[in-house]
C-alpha cells in the first residue's frame, strides 16, 4: 500500500489526483487492479444488461395486451421471458449491489485501500464478461427457451434452443460471483482500518459480508446442477431424466438450494444500501444496530433451509412440504425485523426528500407488500393455488425490483457524487423515483389479482376474461419503462456538465465520505483511525451543513495520530 | 364459462371456500401490515422534515421490549397461518377413500383422461358433482401441472412417476383446466375444460362414451402373455393378482409395499426393482413396449380383480 506525502487536513480543495486521473486509456481500465474503476466497468456493463433484460419485457408485455399474443410466435415469446430471466438475474441483479457499491465502496468504508485480493477482482469482471458473452451468444444465434429456471427433463432432453450455450454462462458467471463472495469476506476481516471494530462496521458492510457467505456457499451447487444438465444433455447419461433412469425433481432440489438463497444475494445488499440512506437522510442514529446485523446473518443461515417451498406441488413430500412451509414464516421474521427498524429510524428525525430518501421510503412501501405476499406463498394451502400464477410473478417482482432495484438506484444516487465527483439533476431525479414508484405498482399490483384469478406463468395466450388486468399491467410496464430510462439521460448528462460534488454531500457519517470525491486511488491520504460508532449523527441538535464542509461528528481523525 | 371480467375465481369445489378463508385472513392481516407501515412511514416523514420544529428530544438507538415485541408477534401471527395452511393442505392432497378414480397422462401439449371404466376423453373431463373424483397422474415427456383454479386445485404431472390429485366439484358447470408448469413451445395452449355434470347425467355421458370396461386392460394382459405367470393355473409361480391390489405385501429383501398404481407401473417396467417374498426375480421387464396408457390399462384390469368398480 502506498500512500502519498502527508497533506494538511483540509478537505477542500480536494486532490484533483483523483482515481480517475490514475491512467487515460482503454488499457488502462481494462488492466486496472483498482476495486472503484473495476466497480466502473461492472457499472457499465450491468447497465447495458438491465437494458436489454428490460427490453425484453417490455417486448413481451407489449405482445401479452391481447390474449392472442399478436405480436410474436410462442417460440418467441417463450425465448423473451427467458432470456430476461436469465439476464436481469444472473447478469444483473446479482452482481448490481455487490459488484458495483460492494466493490467500490465497501474498502472505503473500513478504510482499506482496496480489497484483498485486487487481481482476483478483475478476474471475477472478466469471468463476469465471458459468461455474459456466451449468454449474449446464446440469444443471437437463436435463442433459449427453458425459463430461467432450466426444469428438466425439458431443458436436458426436449427443448431445441441453446441450453448449453446459456448454462456455460451462468455457469461461468457464477465463479465471478464466488471471486467477489470471497474478496468481501477476506477483505472484512482483515483490511479493517484502526478502530473499525466488528461493532462499529456500517450496516452495509454487514450485508454484504452476509451476502458474500451466500455466494460462496450457495453458488457451486448452481454449478454443479447446470453442469450436470450439460452432462446429460450432451452424453444421455441419464441424471433428471426418467427416461434414462433419472429423477426430475433431484433438479428442482439443486436448483433451487443455490436459487432461493440467490433471491437473498439480491436482496441483502439491497437492506445494507437500506440501512445507510435511512439514518443518512435522517441524519439520525439507525435504531436496533445489532438487530438489523444480526438478522442479515439469520437470513443467510436461514434462507439455505427454505429451498423446498417453491415445490409444494412439485410432487416432493408432503411433510418436507410442512417443513419448508414452517421456516419460511420464519424467515419472513429478521426481513419484518429490519422494515420495522427503517420505519423506526424515521422517528424523531431531520428528514429530507433527496433522491436516494426517496427511492428508499419507496422501499420500504413495496418491500412490505412483497414481503407480505411471501406469507401468502409460505401459507401450504394457498401456494397450492397461487404457485406458477401470475401471484408469483408479482410477488418476486415486488421484491426483486420494488425490494432490490429501487435501492441499486437509491445507493446509485447515493454514491454517485462519491463515484463520478459530479451532482446529478436533482428534479429530474425525484421525478424519475416517483414514476418508477408509480409505473411498478401498476406494473405489478394488478398481477396480484390476475394470480389469484389463476392466470398461470409463462403464458402466451390467454383466456379473454384475464385481459383487462393484462392490459393494465402493460400500461404500467411502459410507464416503468419511461421511469428507467430517465436516469440513463440525466447522470450521463452529469458526467460532464453536473456541478462539482464536495467530499460530503449529503452530510452523511461514514469513512466513504472523509475522503474527496472522487477519491485517490488509495481511497485515504493517510490511514483513517475510528474513534466513533457509526451512524454518529448529532443527537437533539441539528444545523444544516454548509456545502463542501465535511461531516460533523468526530469520525475519523483525518490528521493522523 | 362464462368470459366476463372477474376479480375472484368462483368457489366450485369443496375445498375452494376453506382455501379462501384463509387468503382472506392474509389478506386482512397484510392490509393491517401495510396500513401501519405506510401510516407510520408518511407521518413521521412529514413530521420529522428536516427544519420542521417538532420534539426530538430523548430518540433512542435501540429499545429492546418493542424490538422483542415486533420480532415476536410477527413470528406467532406466521405459526397460525403455517398451520391453518398445513392442516388445509393435507386435506387438498390426500383423497378420500371413497374418490372416484380417473387417470390423466399428460403430454405435450394436451391431456388425456381416462375414467374408471375405460372412456377416453382429450382435454376434457366429465365427472359428476358432489363426489370425490381421484387424479392418478403421469407425463409421457416433460413435467406438466394440472391446474384448476376454480377447484383451488393444482399438481405437478412427472414423467416417470404416479402423482395424485383430488376435488370435490359442487356445481355442475364448466370451468378451466390450465397446465401450469412450463412445459415448451404450446404451454399456454395445453388448455382444457373440467365439465361437472349432476350425478345422472354423468351416468348417462358414461353410457354415451366408448365404454371398454377393462377389456382393453385384459386384452394387453393376454397380448402380452401375463397370465402364463400370474394365474392359478401357470407352471411358473408368480404372485396370483386377484385381491391384491391395495394390499401390503412383503418384499425379498425383507421389506414391504403397498400395491397400489406406483408399485405395479414399476413392477412392470422393472420387475426385479420388488420382489414379492417367495417368489423368484424371474419376470421380464416390459419397458419400450408398452405405453403410458397402456401400463393405465393394465392397473385399471389389475384393480378390477381386486375390488368392485366403483361407480357413483
Amino acid at each position: 500500500m502506498t500512500t502519498t506525502s502527508p497533506t494538511t487536513p483540509e478537505l477542500s480543495p480536494p486532490s484533483r489526483q483523483t482515481y480517475l486521473d490514475a491512467g487515460y486509456t482503454v488499457r488502462s481500465w481494462l488492466l486496472t487492479k483498482d476495486h472503484k474503476r473495476i466497480a466502473i466497468l461492472y457499472l457499465i456493463s450491468i447497465t447495458l444488461f438491465f437494458f436489454v433484460g428490460g427490453a425484453a419485457a417490455v417486448l413481451f408485455r407489449l405482445d401479452l395486451m391481447t390474449p392472442e399474443g399478436d405480436l410474436v410466435r410462442s417460440e418467441t415469446y417463450n425465448k423473451l421471458f427467458t432470456v430476461h430471466g436469465i439476464v436481469m438475474i444472473f447478469f444483473f441483479l446479482i452482481p448490481s449491489i455487490p459488484a458495483v457499491m460492494g466493490n467500490f465502496i465497501l474498502p472505503m468504508m473500513i478504510g482499506a485501500p482496496d480489497l484483498a485480493f485486487p487481481k482476483l477482482n478483475l478476474l471475477s469482471w472478466y469471468l463476469f464478461m465471458t459468461g455474459g458473452i456466451f449468454a449474449v451468444a446464446a440469444i443471437v444465434l437463436g435463442g433459449v427457451d427453458t425459463g430461467w429456471t432450466f426444469y428438466t427433463p425439458y431443458s436436458s432432453t426436449y427443448s431445441n434452443t441453446n441450453v448449453m450455450l446459456t448454462a456455460v454462462g451462468a455457469f461461468i458467471a457464477g465463479f465471478s460471483s464466488i471471486l467477489t463472495g470471497l474478496n468481501f469476506i477476506v477483505t472484512t476481516h482483515t483490511m479493517r482500518c484502526p478502530g473499525m471494530y466488528w461493532s462499529r462496521l456500517p450496516l452495509f458492510v454487514w450485508s454484504m459480508y452476509a451476502t458474500a457467505i451466500v455466494m460462496v456457499l450457495g453458488t457451486p451447487v448452481l454449478a454443479m446442477a447446470l453442469l450436470l444438465v450439460a452432462v446429460e444433455r450432451g452424453f444421455r447419461i441419464g441424471i433428471f431424466d426418467p427416461a434414462l433412469g433419472g429423477d426430475p425433481i433431484l433438479f428442482q432440489h439443486l436448483f433451487w438450494f443455490y436459487s432461493h438463497p440467490a433471491v437473498y444475494i439480491m436482496v441483502l445488499p439491497a437492506f445494507g444500501v437500506m440501512s445507510e440512506l435511512v439514518p443518512a437522510f435522517s441524519r439520525k442514529r439507525i435504531f436496533g444496530y445489532n438487530f438489523i446485523a444480526y438478522s442479515s446473518l439469520a437470513i443467510a443461515v436461514l434462507g439455505f433451509l427454505v429451498w423446498g417451498h417453491h415445490m409444494f406441488v412439485s410432487g416432493q413430500s408432503v411433510y418436507a412440504g410442512a417443513v419448508f412451509s414452517m421456516l419460511s414464516f420464519m424467515i419472513a421474521v429478521p426481513s419484518a425485523i429490519k422494515v420495522f427498524n427503517w420505519t423506526a429510524t424515521l422517528y424523531k428525525g431531520h428528514i429530507s426528500y433527496d433522491t436516494p430518501m426517496l427511492f428508499a421510503l419507496g422501499f420500504i412501501g413495496l418491500f412490505t407488500v412483497g414481503g407480505l405476499t411471501g406469507l401468502f406463498l409460505a401459507t401450504l394451502a394457498v401456494n397450492v393455488h397461487v404457485h406458477d400464477t401470475y401471484f408469483v410473478v408479482a410477488h418476486f417482482h415486488y421484491i426483486m425490483v420494488g425490494g432490490a432495484v429501487m435501492a441499486y438506484m437509491g445507493g446509485l444516487h447515493y454514491w454517485w457524487p462519491k463515484m463520478t465527483g459530479r451532482m446529478y439533476a436533482e428534479g429530474w431525479a425525484r421525478l424519475s423515483a416517483l414514476i418508477i414508484f408509480l409505473g411498478f405498482n401498476l406494473t405489478f399490483f394488478p398481477q396480484f389479482i390476475l394470480g389469484y384469478q389463476g392466470m398461470p406463468r409463462r403464458y402466451h395466450f390467454y383466456v379473454p376474461e384475464f385481459q383487462v388486468l393484462n392490459v393494465m399491467s402493460s400500461a404500467g410496464a411502459s410507464i416503468l419503462g419511461i421511469g428507467y430510462l430517465i436516469p440513463l439521460v440525466y447522470l450521463l448528462w452529469s458526467l460532464r456538465y453536473g456541478p462539482v460534488a464536495s467530499a460530503n454531500p449529503w452530510g452523511a457519517t461514514g469513512l466513504e465520505w472523509q475522503t474527496p470525491s472522487p477519491p485517490p486511488t488509495e481511497n485515504f491520504l493517510e490511514t483513517p483511525v475510528v474513534t466513533a460508532d457509526p451512524y454518529d449523527y448529532p443527537s437533539e441538535t441539528y444545523a444544516e451543513p454548509e456545502p463542501g464542509a465535511s461531516s460533523p461528528g468526530p469520525r475519523a481523525d483525518l490528521a493522523g495520530v | 364459462m362464462d368470459q366476463d371480467f372477474r376479480l375472484w375465481p368462483r368457489q366450485a369445489s369443496e375445498l375452494a371456500p376453506r382455501v379462501d378463508a384463509i387468503y382472506i385472513a392474509l389478506l386482512l392481516m397484510a392490509l393491517v401490515m401495510t396500513v401501519l407501515i405506510f401510516f407510520f412511514v408518511i407521518y413521521f416523514s412529514i413530521k420529522y422534515r428536516r427544519g420542521s420544529k417538532a420534539d426530538r428530544r430523548l430518540s433512542q438507538g435501540s429499545y429492546l421490549p418493542l424490538e422483542l415485541t415486533w420480532s415476536i408477534v410477527p413470528l406467532i401471527v406466521g405459526m397460525v397461518f403455517f398451520v391453518w395452511g398445513a392442516k388445509t393442505y393435507f386435506d387438498q392432497v390426500i383423497a378420500p377413500a371413497r374418490a372416484i378414480d380417473v387417470y390423466v397422462v399428460a403430454r405435450q401439449w394436451m391431456w388425456k383422461l381416462q375414467h374408471s371404466d375405460g372412456t377416453r376423453e382429450i382435454n376434457a373431463l366429465h365427472v359428476p358433482a358432489g363426489y370425490p373424483v381421484k387424479l392418478t397422474m403421469i407425463s409421457e415427456d416433460v413435467i406438466h401441472s394440472f391446474f384448476v383454479p376454480d377447484f383451488r386445485t393444482k399438481q405437478d404431472v412427472l414423467p416417470g412417476r404416479y402423482t395424485t390429485a383430488w376435488f370435490e366439484a359442487k356445481e355442475p358447470g364448466e370451468y378451466h383446466l390450465f397446465c401450469a408448469e412450463y412445459c415448451g413451445t404450446d404451454h399456454s395452449l395445453m388448455r382444457g375444460k373440467v365439465v361437472v355434470l349432476e350425478p345422472a347425467d354423468y351416468q348417462a355421458w358414461l353410457q354415451g362414451g366408448t365404454p371398454e370396461p377393462k377389456s382393453r386392460g385384459e386384452a394387453l394382459f393376454r397380448r402380452y402373455r401375463c397370465y402364463t405367470c400370474h394365474s392359478g393355473e401357470s407352471k411358473v409361480r408368480a404372485p396370483l393378482l386377484e385381491g391384491v391390489f391395495g394390499r401390503t405385501v412383503a418384499l425379498a429383501d425383507g421389506g414391504s409395499a403397498k400395491v397400489d398404481e406406483g408399485y405395479v407401473r414399476e413392477s412392470i417396467l422393472r420387475p426385479k426393482a420388488k420382489v414379492v417374498a417367495g417368489y423368484e426375480p424371474i419376470m421380464p421387464s416390459f419397458e419400450g413396449q408398452l405405453s403410458e396408457e397402456d401400463i393405465v390399462d393394465l392397473i385399471q384390469y389389475i384393480q378390477s380383480l381386486s375390488a368392485p368398480a366403483q361407480t357413483p
